[in-house]
């Protein structure tokens, strides 16, 4: 299982702006390790969002968006206390959820 | 003298059999459904849409990209797009030259702001692009150039 994720949600008017930190290697498999092998590409390729259980946000992503990625996006009618899950899946079929109550 | 041979052989049937056991999970990868690999695979912006099965986008003022002038260290390069218009389905965040073009895929609902912000990986100094697919069909993009003064691709 991967580490956990950083998240952040603020609210501001009826509009909650949620940071995401993920933590992942992102290999490309372009890259070549000392004795000149190819590294295989190991990189999320779907990013789900959900405020309270309902989806708000889909995403999927290639071997380019840098390691450790990072995610800021904006869900309207949105307040404090609500609970925002994010989730990410890779293409070795890994998975993490993590979840946080709006502040 | 019998038994040793048989022996011999009997051990050396076992190692191959460990062999092949260890390289083979190693073969079978899983991929996730809902992931369109063909437009990741894609190399141009042209190619990536063609991929998606949308029309060939045109320049316009409403769509937001905002990216550095000046990339220090191109493996965490900050990249946003966005885009003010109503009725934004997709927004498409490309680096023109990387190996292959497209870097993420989001997906609007109506519950989000068209505006996400993430870090991506560049080879070298290259135009970005952050396209919006509309509901009707329209396809629009912003366009700016990074100069990355240390690629993040490399070795």
């Amino acid at each position: 299982m991967a580490d956990p994720m950083r998240i952040r949600a603020q609210a501001a008017g009826d509009k909650v702006t949620v940071r995401v930190l993920m933590a992942h290697e992102m290999e490309t498999g372009q890259r070549k390790d000392a004795a000149g092998k190819l590294i295989p590409a190991w990189y999320i390729q779907q990013v789900h969002a959900k405020l309270n259980g309902k989806d708000v946000l889909s995403a999927q992503w290639g071997p380019a968006v840098a390691k450790n990625p990072f995610l800021q996006f904006t869900v309207r009618g949105a307040k404090a206390g609500d609970k925002i899950a994010i989730s990410w899946i890779d293409n070795h079929g890994d998975t993490r959820s993590d979840e946080v109550v709006v502040g | 003298m019998h038994t040793r041979r048989h022996a011999l052989s009997a051990s050396a049937k076992l190692a191959l059999l460990l062999l092949g056991a260890g390289v083979l999970p190693a073969a079978a990868q899983a991929q996730a459904a809902g992931f369109n690999q063909a437009a990741f695979d894609a190399k141009s912006l042209a190619d990536v849409m063609k991929a998606l099965g949308a029309s060939a986008p045109a320049a316009s003022g409403d769509v937001t990209v905002s990216a550095p002038d000046i990339a220090e260290n191109g493996a965490v390069v900050p990249v946003g797009a966005s885009s003010l218009l109503p009725g934004v389905k997709r927004l498409l965040v490309l680096v023109e030259k990387n190996p292959s073009a497209l870097s993420a895929i989001f997906e609007v609902s109506e519950m989000v702001d068209a505006n996400f912000s993430t870090r991506v990986k560049m080879g070298q100094s290259s135009d970005v692009y952050a396209v919006a697919m509309m509901n009707d069909g329209r396809v629009l993009y912003a366009k700016k150039e990074v100069k990355v003064t240390l690629g993040g691709c490399g070795g």
